[in-house]
């Protein structure tokens, strides 16, 4: 029985870290950068949704979607604020400014929120669930969680594949110069990435926040980093690629921390990026691709 | 229909064109030729809105361009044929074609149509993933994707770069039908000698400035043509 419950509890934190990951991959994939300041917009989405709800006294769902047009936002600012005037810049150049920003939200939320923690209540009101005689429980957040997780996978996927938006955005994704050539806004089509991105952050907060209540202005940072090992890990760039790498990482991590030891089990879930990088560089489903000249 | 007045274009203290200024008129074939790094392909990315210029105008259909950003030029009816073929390699034929008309959607269907008219080949492999293409094909699949458009004036880099001679000749004669049928077309080769049988006019380039121009037929029977571009 422990062992389905901490499978449970893998996939349920593996569906936070693929969604995360999957605005990893999506901004990777489409403007070519890592977006290290992602993991601090779930935080930011988690403040906002606390603070809905604490403060406004608003309904938990309406604060999620508060938090997601906020992030939304944020997400288009920084885009266009910080990144959009290094378009053509070094690509070293484009991860130190992320970093910054990274750092510039980390602090923001200090400043706004203090660094005492804020006890975050879950979104979630129905019961957990409670099966073989009371043996095995499965939280209520983790249904959501990777009810969330699946929607999401499949609403994304049929926006790439099918919309006018999604087909830009492959095409970006491949050969930006060409894209802007058949007449696509490449501008406009990166800015959608960022707030498809940023809004699925606030998702992801409020759900990791819901699991694991403690918030600070940190609680994104971790995550993030992980997330972005996720989508790494299933092979940065691609979508599914980003859901299989969060899934197998949350799961790699409860089963490190439940069988193995739970000091080392972020050390183990590093190690086995290490191990899959090595074998195969471009992650489990990341494409080769195959250029003619 | 395009006129370049006095284009001087840079890449960071590079000086790439150094005064161009060219015009291709409704319904002509106009050639660029000139050697290697002569600033053929700038040219052509300084129209299209790829690189802007520091001085003078291009003007497309009497309306200032100089300023418009590249993607709003496809929709005016211009169309551009980069160096390279550039195509979507991990999308398939169908979707590269879809792609060329992503500022004209009504013309998805008879396009496609049209375009396997003309390119038979591809509607054998309209499913095939473009990486996998030949040469060939992919440089058909990027005129056919750029006719998706519907263009007014097609600007084509190199058509024929890379591929076999006979390969060559039906990518120059699909060019001179697509003239008769209506496209005007403004010609980049280093293939001198084929560029300068269809074009109506031509100009050659060297090192960021025009040197000669004429009609085809003149420049094929100049000396200097010869003696620098058609061995011999
Ligand atoms: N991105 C760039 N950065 C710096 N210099 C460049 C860049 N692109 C082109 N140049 C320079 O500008 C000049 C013109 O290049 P361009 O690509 O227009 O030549 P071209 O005539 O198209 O040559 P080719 O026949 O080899 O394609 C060359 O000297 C080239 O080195
Ligand atoms: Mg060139």
């Amino acid at each position: 029985m422990t062992f389905i419950f901490n499978l449970i509890n893998g996939i349920s934190l593996g569906s936070v870290y693929a969604i995360i990951a999957l605005g990893y991959t999506m901004v990777y994939g489409i403007a070519k950068m890592l977006n290290f300041a992602h993991g601090d917009v779930i935080m930011i989405g988690a403040y906002v949704s606390y603070c809905a709800t604490t403060y406004m006294g608003l309904n938990p769902l309406l604060s999620v979607v508060i938090a997601m047009v906020v992030c939304t936002a944020l997400g288009i600012i920084i885009e266009g604020l910080a990144y959009k005037p290094l378009r053509k810049a070094p690509a070293l150049a484009v991860l130190i400014t992320a970093i910054g920003v990274s750092y510039f939200l980390q602090n923001s939320a200090l400043l706004i929120w203090g660094s005492a923690p804020k006890n975050f209540s879950s979104i979630v009101s129905f019961d957990s669930i409670s099966l073989a005689g009371g043996k095995l429980i499965i939280t209520s957040e983790s249904i959501v969680t990777v009810i969330a997780c699946i929607v999401i996978m499949i609403a994304l996927t049929l926006f790439i594949k099918k919309s006018k938006m999604g087909k830009a955005m492959r095409a970006v994704s491949e050969d930006k110069g060409a894209a802007e050539l058949m007449g696509i806004n490449v501008n406009l089509t990166i800015s959608v990435t960022f707030a498809i991105g940023s809004a699925l952050a606030a998702v992801a907060g409020v759900l990791l926040c819901s699991a694991y209540p403690i918030l600070i202005p940190t609680t994104g940072s971790m995550p993030g980093i992980k997330a972005f090992t996720a989508a790494v890990f299933g092979g940065i760039g691609s979508i599914p690629g980003a859901m299989l790498g969060g899934i197998l990482l949350g799961i790699i991590e409860i089963f490190g921390r439940a069988y193995i030891s739970s000091e080392l089990a972020d050390a183990i879930v590093f190690a086995v990026l290490i191990v899959v990088l090595l074998v195969k560089p471009t992650g489990l489903l990341g494409k080769k691709i195959n250029e003619k000249v | 229909m395009l006129k370049v007045n006095d284009i001087n274009v840079y890449y960071g203290k590079i000086h790439a064109l150094k005064g161009i200024s060219l015009d291709v008129k409704q319904g002509e074939i106009v050639a660029l030729i000139g050697a290697n790094g002569a600033g053929k392909s700038t040219t052509l990315k300084t129209i299209s809105g790829m690189l802007r210029t520091k001085t003078g105008s291009i003007s497309f259909l009497d309306e200032d361009i100089s300023h418009t950003e590249a993607h709003k030029l496809v929709a005016k009816g211009l169309a551009h044929v980069p160096e390279g073929r550039r195509c979507f390699l991990q999308m398939t034929v169908m979707e590269n074609l879809e792609m060329g008309a992503y500022t004209d959607p009504s013309n998805v269907k008879a396009g496609i149509e049209d375009v396997f008219e003309r390119f038979p080949r591809l509607k054998h492999r309209k499913n095939q993933i473009a990486g996998t293409l030949s040469g060939g094909e992919q440089q058909m699949l990027a005129m056919g994707r750029a006719l998706m458009s519907r263009p007014k004036l097609m600007m084509l880099d190199e058509p024929s770069m890379g591929l076999a001679p006979i390969l060559v000749e039906q990518i120059f004669s699909i060019i001179k039908e697509m003239n008769e049928m209506g496209t005007t077309v403004l010609l980049v080769e280093q293939n001198a000698g084929m560029a300068l049988e269809i074009a109506d006019r031509a100009y050659v380039l060297e090192s960021g400035r025009l040197v000669l121009s004429g009609t085809g037929k003149e420049l094929l029977g100049s000396d200097e043509i010869k003696k620098a571009y058609l061995g011999g």
